[in-house]
Parts: structure tokens; sequence; C-alpha cells
């Protein structure tokens, strides 16, 4: 990647923010699309970082042990759904507050991971195959880019039915109605405290996904700098995508974008301000959650129980 | 609730924890008596590993009251890392670019310069959350990751002494301009400005008006609106408070232990301090003990790692289990143990029905108004 972009110069860092955009992405998509179920429900899961952390390391485990990392996959998916029905179960006890228990299942997730992980850490284990949607263009660089990896095409796909499954289905009512009012889900007859605690499973299930593309495709390898925060970032997109699916993709490319400044101004030659553009993400889920929050209105299209738009 | 339950709960709490901590242990391959073993040693066995502990326990007294003050205002900071580091780094670079002639003058600005950047960087999430209705847990972790950054790039960029090869660091800080050393203790002055302050917050929240008012914005917002309380510079000076505190710690570390700022600030104290803080129940004189009790886990990391190989996380996967015992434990406070009571023996619940009925936003307002 780097040295491809050496030979472009300049003009190499838009391309490499393009392909980071692709690649980068995947993380912030699939972890935001799993949170975004969630906060329908009406609960927020801020130990996302916790499964996704997790979920890298067990997908790396599986992928070493079984050498395929399909499996890898299926592992971090499994790891990601207990994480989320532990927080699901916890939450659902009486004053339990589910920012509070996020935070510690971040701590314990993260901790655990890295005590588990520790023989990982050196072992290669087989990665996850690219597709090379780019193989029909002559610029080597633009082909390059198009290599993308198959959690990213699964996740436009998941984004596209969750869109339509939260309007057209029965399911995804009931999930709206839990999130928008218990109240109201009660009255219908509606099991609450069984739909939350799904949600949430299937929020872990996609952040452990989200750790499993960290370690098995980009950067492709286990060790515990892998994370820097982008179970909490997803968190925050959540809320700037209005708990939307489909904006959750948009809002994760822009991120990735942001995320891929850093290494290609690196790649480019500017080393000085190196960490300065690492933050850039940070920066930028700050100023979007600046402009898109307000305090005198509750927010569009937030679910009415989430205790995350309290004023 | 009475107060004997707010003890024992967390204690009951901590030691299921503990159960399956040992559990874990035990499959994970480890022997468990000895791991408890080492930790105890590690923490408290000797006077070193008590020096070792309070040490550690110092900048945790401070980064649990930046989570503790806040909390009194009803809002979740998580972000007491990232006003650490940057504390850290103004006390560096104070100590070496300030007023190095006088040491008493140097160490003041120094600490007070680190609890001010702290005081602007948590304030900043507290403003996001009143003006612009930003969910406070989450500014305060991005602003975390921001102040890493900040301090990485002038650590490793425009401040870096050029002599610290290995360790890329800010200039040293002259000798003389060191903290000191706790009286009567082999630990630095950081341990009595932690517990000091600890003394001052409780004594703020517990006996002022200023206190009483913090506390009926974190109850209530709208109440405390009505009741005039100008809710915004509440929400905003408890975070600036917190944050305060956070600075102040890294200052300290600064100041007493590294001589210089450098990514050795980047010590995971700041999280550490959500923990505390949440097994204190939020109580600043709680704090103090359970620093202590989290500083010598800490400092038994290295045994375990040393003695029996144990990857160093051993610790934070204690701290996780503890940390969610804790906050699980909130859910059988209060009515159960009363019904139970009242069932086995045929006891009246001892809270009478005034005290029961739920503060009403009248009652609240005239209360403040009677202050």
């Amino acid at each position: 990647m780097s040295v491809e972009v050496e030979s472009l110069g300049w003009l190499g860092v838009p391309l490499a923010v393009f392909a980071g955009a692709i690649r980068v992405s995947t993380p912030f998509m699939l972890v935001s699309l799993g949170e975004c179920i969630t906060e329908k429900s009406g609960r927020i899961n801020l130990g996302l970082e916790g499964s996704l952390v997790m979920g890298a390391m067990a997908a790396y485990a599986a992928s070493l042990k079984t050498g395929s990392p399909w499996i890898g996959l299926w592992a971090a998916a499994g790891v990601g759904a207990m994480f989320g029905l532990l927080h699901g179960l916890l939450c659902s006890l009486k004053r339990v507050n589910d920012i509070a228990i996020g935070t510690a299942l971040m701590l314990f997730g993260t901790g655990l991971a890295f005590f588990l992980g520790k023989p990982y850490i050196q072992p290669k284990a087989p990665n996850l195959p690219s597709i090379p949607l780019g193989a029909w263009i002559d610029n080597p660089q633009l082909a390059n880019a198009l290599n993308v990896n198959p959690l990213f095409p699964f996740g436009i796909a998941l984004a596209f039915f969750l869109h339509w499954a939260f309007k057209n289905t029965s399911w995804g009512l009931k999930l709206r109605i839990v999130g928008d009012s218990a109240d109201a889900a009660l009255a219908l007859g509606y099991r609450i405290i069984p739909a939350r605690i799904i949600a949430t499973m299937c929020g872990g299930v996609l952040a452990g996904l989200g750790g499993a593309f960290l370690s098995l495709y980009y950067p492709g390898s286990w060790n515990e700098a892998l994370s820097s925060g982008q179970g909490i970032i997803a968190v925050a997109l959540v809320i700037f995508a209005r708990w939307q699916p489909l904006r959750c993709v948009g809002a994760a490319l822009l991120f990735g974008g942001a995320g891929a400044l850093g290494p290609a101004l690196q790649a480019a030659g500017v080393s000085s301000g190196y960490h300065l553009f690492n933050a850039a993400p940070y920066v930028l889920t700050l100023l979007i959650l600046i402009v898109s929050c307000s305090p005198t209105r509750s927010l569009q299209g937030a679910p009415g129980e989430l205790s995350l738009t309290r004023s | 609730m009475n107060s004997l339950e707010r003890i024992l709960v967390p204690f009951g709490a901590v030691a299921l924890a503990v159960l399956f901590f040992a559990l874990f242990v035990a499959l994970a391959g480890y022997p468990p008596l000895d791991v408890f073993v080492l930790l105890y040693k590690g923490a408290f066995g000797s006077s070193f590993s008590w020096n070792n502990s309070l040490q550690r326990a110092a900048p945790l007294i401070l980064t649990g009251l930046a989570v503790a003050i806040p909390a009194r205002a009803g809002l979740v900071i998580i972000g007491g890392e990232g006003a650490m580091v940057l504390g850290g780094l103004a006390a560096g670079v104070i100590g070496v670019y300030g007023a190095t002639h006088s040491p008493l003058l140097a160490q003041v600005s120094m600490l007070l310069g680190g609890a001010l950047i702290g005081a602007v960087w948590i304030g900043l999430c507290g403003w996001m959350r009143h003006a612009r209705g930003i969910n406070e847990t989450i500014s305060s972790l991005l602003m975390a990751y921001i102040g890493i950054a900040l301090l990485n790039h002038f650590v490793e960029g425009p401040l870096k002494d050029p002599n610290s090869l290995n360790k890329p660091s800010t200039p040293p800080i002259p000798e003389a301009s060191m903290l000191g050393l706790t009286p009567g203790f082999d630990v630095h002055m950081g341990l009595l400005i932690g517990v000091v302050m600890a003394f001052i917050v409780w004594a703020v929240l517990h006996f002022t008006t200023l206190g009483f008012s913090l506390k009926i914005v974190g109850g209530n917002p709208r109440a405390a609106q009505l009741a005039g309380l100008r809710v915004g510079r509440w929400i905003i000076g408890s975070c600036a408070a917190g944050g305060a505190a956070a600075g102040l710690s890294g200052a300290i570390e600064v100041a007493a232990v590294h001589g210089a700022a450098n990514a050795s600030l980047i010590s995971g104290y700041g999280n550490a301090g959500i923990l505390i803080a949440f097994m204190a129940r939020q109580n600043p004189l709680a704090i103090i003990p359970v620093a202590i009790l989290i500083g010598g886990i800490g400092a038994a990391g290295g045994m375990l790692q040393r003695r029996l190989d144990m990857p160093d996380a051993t610790v934070i996967v204690l701290q996780g289990m503890a940390f969610i015992a804790i906050l699980a434990s909130e859910a059988v406070m209060g009515s159960p143990w009363r019904r139970i009571a009242q069932r086995i023996w045929g006891i009246e619940p001892n809270t009478t029905p005034v005290a029961r009925a739920p503060v009403t936003v009248e009652a609240k307002s005239t209360l403040l108004e009677a202050v």
C-alpha cells in the first residue's frame, strides 16, 4: 500500500483516502449497524468496544487453530453474541444503568481479550481473502484500491436489508415500538425485555464481526493496540446517522476516509503531524455531534426509550 | 436504604467477583490460591509493597474524584485519562520553561497548570452537554483519545528533548522542582494532596449549599431550573472540577514520579478511576480506601507476571469482573431485603410513608427556597 502511494506522490493521498474509505470503514459500518439495532430497542451498549476486541481475538485464535478464517468469523460472532447477552441480561436488572454497564463491559472485554490473546500475538493466522472488484482496471493503484474485503458488501447488503426490515417486517415494527414506548409495547402485549436482549445480542454479533475484520483483514494481525476506539466511535456514528441504517453506511465511509488520512499523509512524506492526523476521526466525530445535536428538541428519529437522549 | 446495606452489598459483590475470578484463573490453568497469595503479598505484604500500592493510589484517588464529582450532577464522565495526560504535559512544560528559580513556585504552578488544563478539557464536555445536548460519556471518551494524540504529538514532536532517545520525552524537570515526600510516609506528596482533596470534595458536597444545589441538578434538572438554578453552569462547573482533579493527578505523576512528560502518562489510571468511583458509590471519602485497594491490585500485577508468568492483563480482568458485579449489585439494594426480612421475621419496613413518597417538583423547589 505505502509503496504504491509513494510512487504516486501527492496524488496518492486522495486515492489512499478513497481506498481507506472502503477498507477502514468496514468495522465502523458493522459496529454502527449493530448499535443501530440495539438502540432501536431502547438500549445503548457502550460495551461494543469490548465485544469488538474480544471478537478480534476470538476470530484470530479460531482462524489460527482451524486454518479457516471463515470459522474465525463464526467464532467472533459467537463471542459477540455472548457479550451482547451479558449486557442485555445485566441491563434487565432493576436500577442498573446501561451506560455504566457498557463501560464495565468495555474494560472487562478488553482485559479478557488481552489475557486470552497473549499466545496469539506472534503466530500468523490465515486472513480473509479479498474480492478483486477492480481486476478490469489497468491502473494497478486503482485496481488495488478496489480490492474489497468480503465483509464490506455484507455490511452494505445488511444496511439495505435493515432499512427495509425496520419498516416492513413484523419484528422490525415490534423492535421500534419497544424502543419508542415501553408503555405502548406493554399495551400491545409485546415482551419488552426479551426483545431488548435479542437486539443487544444482534449488536454484539456485528461488533464481533467488526473485530474479526480488524484481526483477519486489515491490519490483519492480533495485538493489544489493534482497536483504537472503533467501538465507541460507532456509537457516536449512530447518533449522527439518526438511527437510519443507510446513513450509517455513509457515516462509516466518511470515517474510513478520515481514518486513512494519517497513514496516507505519512506515506506521502508528511511525518510531523502524524499523531494529530490520526486523531482526525475523533475530532470529526465531535464536530459532527456538535453540529447535529441540539439541546432544546429531542433528536429526530431517536428512539423514545433511549437514555442517551434524555434531557 | 440503611448504611449497613450500603457497605455490605458492594463488599458482597466484590466477593462474588473474586470467586468468579478464582474460577476463571483455575480454568486458565493457574493455581488460584497462589494467585491470591501473590496478589496480597504484592499489594500489602511488606512495607515495600505498601509504598508501591500507596504510590499508585495517589493518582487514583484524584481520577476517582474526576468521575465522582460530575456524577453528583448526574453525569457519567469516562474521559479522565485525556485530562490526566494533558495535565501531565502541562506540568512538564511549566516545570521546564516556567519559573524555575523558585522550587515552590515551580511546584505550585505545575500543579495549578495541570489542574487548569484538565478543567478546560472536561469542562468542554460539560459545555457540549449543556449547549448542544451531546452525551457526555461519549464526548469525554472521544476527548480522551484526542488528548492522548496531543500528548504523543508534542512529546515526539515540538517538545521532544533530543537527549531522550529510547523514550521520547519533554526535557527533564530540574531536580529541585520535583515534589517531595508526604510527611511520615515513603510516598510522594501526591498521596497527601489526593487525600486532602477527597476530604475537601466530601465536605463541599455534603455540608454546603454548593453540594446541595449540585445534587438537585443531578436529581431533577427541571426542578433545579424551576428553583432558579442555572443548570448549565452547574453541569459545566462540575465537569470542570472533575477535570481539574484528573489534570492534577497527571501533573503529580510528572512532578513526583516521571520527571518529564512522556508516554508513561498513558497508564490507565484515568480509566481505573471510573471503576473506583463506582465501587465507592461516588462517595469521595470511600474513594480513598478503594483507590488503595485498586492501586494494590495494580502493584501486585507485576508480581503475578514475574512469578506465575501470567499476562499483564490479569488485573484488568479482575477489575472488570469487580466493576460488573458492583453495578449489578445495585439491583439488590433497597426493597428486596426488607421484603425478605418482613416475610421471614415479620419485621415492619422502617421507612415511613412520608419518606417513601416521591419528592415532587414543588417539594424540591420549596426545599431550595428554604435554603
